[in-house]
């Protein structure tokens, strides 16, 4: 007879077997066995965040950074629902995540018990999918196939609810078994008919571009080399959405910068006037199209993603593609080295007026700002800080405001899989805890989080699981005093009445660090940037950076809301002129 | 058109609303229901009618019926969405006007009166199957089946014969001939 183990034992074999090495938690009375257990799984490391929203974005940061899903493990109750947060941001940004929450014992549930709460209910539209484990026997089976449907397909979180009875009742091991079929889910869809009529679009376009997103990342690393061979290998521009930066150098010609909302002016005016968009693992997101009725009205759409729900969701497309953005990049670039080996060199000539127009859409200079002498300019600050960490392999994260859309404009990101922001959900406070898990997941690496004064202080109690832990996190706040993106809003769209967005009592920024447990520096002016981004990153301790920023600042370029890609909004510079629109575009 | 102050998107323009009747074979598990059901409310789709029962004991599966209306654009997203569903097998979708499909909705109706009401109630029902079910001095329990729009019209017809309580269940589908749904 083979051996009995508990529950509790099972979830750490299940771990083993996933090949685990990492999970972020915080203990409860409801999780207290499989707590028990963890001291007997040497190669499982537990790392103890300071809330649950942590653990979650950690993991995230972990699983985004390594490819690897993240392992969440949390009690019942307030445990679960802190959790919330995080799930609905991985859920949203494509991100596999397995959370294991407890329950309150089986004869418990439904009774209003302490610490009870309907988790599977509560995390049902958050998740791919969640179980709730009602008897040991299936436990084994849940877990592995819970690791099955948050990794294959597109990516997300799911959630295993473990009654605290069942963590104690003994059972046999049932090892992972390899399915042939996910309840016919199938995620290579394509044909090679689809892919010749690709080929067929792209030899005859005269003004084709590529907009791609996050799924090139999740696809993993070998999309991006394909993504970059099949760019060379065509001539055409690319643009990406801002979970896709990274999956194509941002310093390349070719790359015409990120799109959407404060997207640069050539790529989302390329967007608008091409006549072939090819859409490659990205989502048309709101952010991204801007007015529907006027989005890129003169193109034929092709949309190539895994999951045929973003097909056809928000904007219709003429030839939907649904496969994996590896295999079917592979197969374009196979079928076009075979049909049409000359392809680099007749398509350069027919695609010369479009590079014209692209380069003078270029010449506006969109990112432009005014600089100054006098104060730190967010802008100024992130590219003093790209010069001095490009040459490191360096990750970033960054919470959710104008910080944010100023690193995705002005840091170059040249790999995938370095840059982690909240994109779907925008979540404040997402950025210090995910750049724990990227440190987890990377120990020699230098992981910086572009933050804002007030997200951060939504989660800034991770610091403790930094210094815990010897992370050698860098907090790197633009701070301004304002939530800036709201500030900006007010200004633009509601008479500057700036509403609550000050934040008129802020913690010191050195003293907290200090009181942490790791550095403080602090930037006030210019000329002091440089030395004490240096100082910043030769410390191999946490630390937090207070950069005191420009207060009025504006993140632009911008797309005005309710406007279409062509009619956006230019820096100070050209505010004179408030707007570009039909006329004022062809003169540019 | 006033400018519009929001960080969103002004909605675009409307499509016209089609009703369908989509079939989902799920696995007949604890919370399924919720999650199909939580998908249409939680996208703003709409349910117009509902059906569910196992059909079938052995693999565990069940069948849920859902009348719906939609633009051809929200009909395709809701049966891509279904079908990411872990639990959910297949889904099909049929226009409501669709001649090869048959519809059936079944609805159970009380008469209170006197015997020439009952028996104009009972009549009134010829079209539709009519069981009688239960019957005493007083009153009598009709079972019909009839389309969806069929009930609405005899419920109304109903009323002056001494209809006092109408039970419906939703609509089931199923295609005519020897074909059956892959």
């Amino acid at each position: 007879m083979s051996k009995l183990y508990s529950g509790a034992e099972i979830v750490f074999k299940c771990l083993e077997d996933q090949d685990v090495e990492y999970i972020f938690g915080y203990p409860g009375g409801a999780v207290l066995p499989i707590y028990d257990e963890l001291k007997n799984h040497e190669s499982i490391k537990h790392i103890l965040v300071r809330h649950e929203q942590g653990a979650g974005h950690a993991a995230e940061g972990y699983a985004r950074s390594s490819g690897k899903p993240g392992v969440v493990l949390v009690t019942s109750g307030p445990g679960a629902t802190n959790a919330v947060t995080a799930l609905t941001d991985a859920y949203m940004d494509s991100i596999p995540l397995v959370c294991i929450s407890g329950q309150v014992p089986t004869h418990l549930i439904g009774t209003d018990a302490f610490q009870e709460c309907d988790t599977t209910g509560i995390t049902r539209p958050c998740t791919k999918h969640n179980w709730l484990v009602k008897d040991v026997k299936d436990l084994s089976k849940i877990i592995h196939k819970a690791f099955e449907v948050a990794t294959t397909g597109r990516p997300g979180p799911v959630l295993v609810d473990i009654p605290k009875d069942i963590q104690f009742q003994k059972t046999k091991y049932v090892g992972s078994i390899k399915r042939k079929k996910l309840n016919g889910k199938i995620h290579n869809k394509f044909n090679q008919s689809e892919i010749d009529q690709l080929v067929k679009l792209m030899v005859n376009s005269s003004r084709p571009i590529l907009y791609t997103g996050g799924g090139v990342i999740n696809s993993g690393p070998k999309a991006s080399e394909l993504l970059r061979e099949l760019v060379s290998l065509t001539g055409f521009p690319i643009t990406s959405t801002l979970q896709g930066l990274g999956s194509y150098p941002g310093d390349d010609n070719q790359f015409l910068g990120m799109l959407g909302m404060h997207g640069t002016y050539e790529a989302n005016n390329a967007m608008h006037d091409c006549d072939l968009m090819i859409n490659i693992g990205a989502r048309f997101d709101d952010r991204i199209t801007g007015k529907i009725d006027e989005f890129s009205p003169k193109s034929k759409k092709v949309h190539i993603d895994i999951d045929p729900s973003s097909i056809n969701k928000n904007v219709k497309v003429d030839l939907p593609i649904v496969g994996d953005v590896s295999e079917v990049m592979l197969s374009v670039i196979k079928t076009l080295k075979k049909k049409n080996p000359n392809f680099a060199s007749s398509n350069k000539e027919k695609t010369s007026k479009w590079w014209e127009k692209i380069s003078k859409w270029r010449s506006v200079n969109s990112l432009n700002f005014i600089n100054s002498d006098k104060t730190i300019k967010p802008q100024h600050a992130i590219q003093r800080l790209y010069e001095l960490t490009k040459d490191k392999d360096t990750y970033i994260t960054t919470e959710v405001g104008q910080h944010q859309m100023w690193a995705a404009q002005h840091y170059k990101f040249n790999k995938p899989n370095r840059w982690m922001t909240s994109g779907g959900l925008g979540t404040m406070g997402y950025g210090l805890p995910a750049a724990v898990g990227v440190q987890i997941a990377h120990p020699d690496k230098l992981v910086v989080d572009i933050a804002g004064e007030a997200s951060v202080l939504m989660t800034i109690q991770e610091m403790s699981t930094a210094v815990q832990y010897n992370l050698p996190i860098k907090i790197f706040i633009l701070n301004n005093e304002y939530m800036g993106m709201v500030r900006q809003w007010q200004e633009l769209l509601h008479e500057k009445n700036y509403s609550e967005s000050y934040t008129a009592a802020l913690p010191d920024f050195v003293k907290l660090a200090e009181a942490y447990g790791c550095v403080g520096i602090r930037a006030k002016t210019p000329d002091e940037l440089d030395e004490k981004i240096k100082e910043m990153i030769n410390i191999n301790k946490p630390v937090i950076f207070d950069c005191l920023v420009d207060k009025e600042e504006n993140c632009f370029p911008m797309i005005p809301s309710g406007k279409p890609h062509n009619q956006m909004l230019l820096g100070p510079n050209d505010q004179k002129e408030n707007k570009i629109t039909g006329k004022g575009k062809t003169l540019v | 058109m006033s400018k519009p102050k929001s960080a969103y998107s002004i909605p675009g323009k409307k499509q016209k609303n089609d009703t369908h009747v989509i079939v989902v074979w799920v696995d007949n598990e604890a919370g399924v229901l919720a999650r199909v059901v939580g998908l249409f409310s939680g996208r703003g789709y709409n349910i117009e009618s509902l059906a569910v029962a196992e059909v079938d004991p052995k693999l565990n599966i069940s069948r849920i019926t859902i009348v719906t209306t939609g633009s051809p654009q929200v009909i395709e997203q809701i049966k891509l969405q279904l079908g990411k569903l872990v639990p959910v097998h297949k889904v099909a979708d049929f226009m409501r006007g669709d001649k090869k499909i048959i519809f059936k909705e079944m609805a159970l109706l009380k008469i209170v009166g006197n015997n020439v009401k009952r028996k104009k109630a009972i009549k009134f029902c010829k079209k539709f199957n009519p069981v009688v079910l239960d019957k005493t001095n007083k009153s009598v329990v009709i079972q019909i089946t009839a389309l969806r729009r069929e009930i609405d019209t005899i419920m109304n017809d109903l009323k002056k014969t001494g209809l006092v309580s109408v039970s419906r269940t939703g609509a089931v589908a199923m295609t005519r001939g020897a074909e059956v749904f892959r």
